[in-house]
């Protein structure tokens, strides 16, 4: 553990004052334990991401020496439980690619729509009231979204969508997607929110000095000057969606599925994981370690959203901070 | 682009008078009701979601949820004891675990961590892409570092371990929040009278920063009592009894919740709606103290 930044040492120096105040001073020890303590609950968070790491690609290359990664990433059937396994992903990455659309389908313009409302219409006494409200969206249980999603939402699309044998099935890509896309909207309208705040006022002013209106402030200044931001919501909307397991569990369904057809049943890779899991796999088995195969191509589809979003994000920072 | 605009007051709320002699057009009054349009639709979903479930749960909200164990068979006489004694187990420990490890994490990275070191910045970027990893993968750790390499299992050990390291993230970014709002010149102060870096961050920041710190840990927790994914995982489902220690399985409201959904009679929808409504009652709970230690000790600078 190395010493305390230079830059601190120095401010004790001075501030420990009288007799020594141009002699470099050291630090206290007990000043020097408190910071070996600090530094060890930031490592926690490292540790972590070391431990999921691990804990997912140890097994995952252990399955690939008895699958050929090839037959995993191209396969199109996907069966590891049955007599004669079969591990092609295909089936789970598209359920979940099916139910990610869906999803951003609903959530980016109407959490788009939302930011611009809440940034450039609503007077602060509305957005007092109103952001509260979204974040209460943002902090229900997805359980409850997926029992929502299966006893309400999906019996409402069997009864509307018109039955000639198109009617969606009692587990459906659908009812999940737009339920789903419901709980990431939250997510969407405030970081859009945050980076459409952080656009100087002056381009607002130098666009209404001009003769702008409000919409086209909106849609051609502040929308186009908060794009990073934007885009960084929209991908961190997107790779929420990719990792949510509650509501393509119960309203999706558990069967993999290779047919684009909304109204089917699908299941998604967040969805296989969690039911294997649940159902008591012994250690070491080649199915046990499917878990971890489909975990850690999970981890990295969503890891490569998150970095560029955080690098988004960053960049507006720098623009505009 | 470059930008060197001031920082000045909003624009102007109203457009000059003489402009809008000729009436709004059609075109900015549809763009603004399509904007009311996109905030409606998630607020009026929240409406009839709560209200829905509070329908289908009523029948079923009153004294058997809390006096009774769950049951399979029996739908009329089951309850949700030992969930709702799960949950407070597990939210005590997740809190025992993630609060103060946060907090310090977020005192190293505000307070002592100098940006410009590669390792500083590892770790700040490591925390936010934490925050953004999915639930399901937290239960995947658990299951094989704690519930099986540990040897552990389904219990509230293991379960409030996995939990605490989930919310970890949202801990340290509030923490970070509340840190950097106390002003410099309070450092600056008490350091000239000479306490040292750790007595300043004692006595001064941590005091200042309390509120925001408790707001931020009430939303990590609120994060966590609703979890069901990496309990699933972990191998926890159905218990009839509560938990008596670290070492005692478990299981849990949101669980629980899933539980009953899957079963096919519809008695156990009802429950399921019941028991949602218990969660919701306690999120609700938990934010309006987050609501009130905001408003009681919030303190402009």
């Amino acid at each position: 553990m190395s010493a305390p930044p230079s830059t601190l040492v120095d401010k004790h120096a001075v501030a420990a004052g009288a007799e020594g105040f141009l002699r470099q001073q050291r630090a206290r020890n007990g000043e020097k334990a408190v910071f070996v303590v600090l530094l060890l609950a930031a490592l926690v968070s490292v540790a972590t991401t070391v431990g999921i790491v691990i804990s997912l690609f140890v097994p995952a290359f252990q399955f690939f020496d008895e699958v050929p990664i090839t037959d995993f990433l191209f396969g199109a059937n996907w069966s590891p439980t049955f007599a004669n396994p079969q591990f092609g992903v295909w089936p789970l990455i598209v359920g979940t690619l099916l139910i990610t659309v869906i999803a951003s389908t609903v959530a980016l313009p109407l959490g788009l729509g939302s930011a611009v409302y809440l940034s450039e219409y609503a007077k602060d006494r509305e957005r007092r009231a109103l952001k509260p409200a979204l974040e209460v969206l943002a902090g229900i249980p997805t359980v409850i979204y997926g029992f929502f999603a299966l006893t309400l939402v999906t019996p409402l699309l069997r009864w509307i969508i018109p039955g000639d044998g198109e009617v969606p099935q009692i587990y459906n890509a659908l009812s999940a997607g737009l339920v789903m896309g419901i709980m990431i909207i939250p997510t969407i309208a405030s970081l859009s929110e945050d980076a459409m705040s952080a656009v100087p006022s002056g381009l607002r002013q130098g666009a209404f000095a001009l003769g702008s209106n409000r919409r086209q402030v909106s849609t051609r200044v502040v929308v186009p000057a908060a794009l990073s931001g934007i885009t960084a919501a929209f991908v961190l909307g997107i790779s929420r969606a990719i990792g949510e397991t509650m509501i393509v569990v119960m309203a999706a369904g558990l069967q993999p599925n290779t047919s684009w057809n909304p109204l089917e049943i699908h299941q998604t890779m967040t969805a296989f994981i969690a039911a294997t899991a649940a159902g008591d796999i012994a250690t070491g088995t080649v199915v046990y370690k499917t878990i971890f195969a489909v975990g850690a191509l999970l981890f990295v589809m969503t890891f490569v959203m998150n970095m560029i979003s955080i690098r988004l994000v960053r960049k507006y920072r720098e623009v505009y901070e | 682009m470059t930008i060197t605009a001031p920082p000045t007051s909003p624009p102007s709320p109203v457009d000059p008078p003489l402009l809008k002699a000729t009436g709004e057009p059609l075109r900015e009054r549809a763009f603004k009701w399509m904007l009311w349009f996109c905030m409606a639709v998630g607020l009026i979903t929240l409406v009839v979601l709560i209200t829905y479930v509070l329908i289908k749960g009523w029948g079923r909200l009153d004294s058997r949820l809390i006096q009774n164990m769950p049951s399979s068979v029996l739908p009329e006489t089951a309850g949700a004891q030992s969930a709702i004694t799960g949950t407070l187990w597990l939210m005590t420990f997740t809190a025992i675990w993630s609060l103060p490890t946060g907090i310090l994490a977020a005192i190293y990275l505000e307070e002592y961590a100098d940006p410009n070191r590669w390792y500083n910045r590892a770790i700040e970027i490591n925390v936010l892409n934490l925050a953004a990893v999915p639930s399901i993968v937290f239960g995947i750790l658990g299951l094989a570092f704690i519930s099986r390499g540990l040897g552990f299992g389904p219990t509230v050990l293991t379960g409030s371990i996995t939990l605490a390291l989930l919310v970890l993230p949202i801990v340290v970014i509030a923490s970070r929040e509340a840190i950097r709002a106390v002003p410099q010149s309070i450092r600056a102060g008490s350091l000239a009278l000479g306490a040292t870096h750790w007595q300043t961050i004692y006595r001064q920041v941590l005091p200042a920063a309390i509120p925001g710190i408790a707001t931020g840990a009430i939303l990590a927790l609120s994060r966590a009592i609703g979890e069901a994914a990496p309990l699933l995982m972990l191998g926890v489902s159905f218990v009839r009894f509560n938990p008596d220690g670290l070492m005692s399985t478990f299981t849990a409201l949101p669980v629980q919740i899933y539980n009953w959904t899957t079963e096919a009679r519809p008695e156990y929808t009802d429950l399921a709606a019941a028991a949602s409504v218990v969660l919701l009652v306690l999120l609700l709970a938990m934010n309006s103290v987050a609501i009130y230690i905001r408003n009681k000790t919030q303190r402009r600078w």
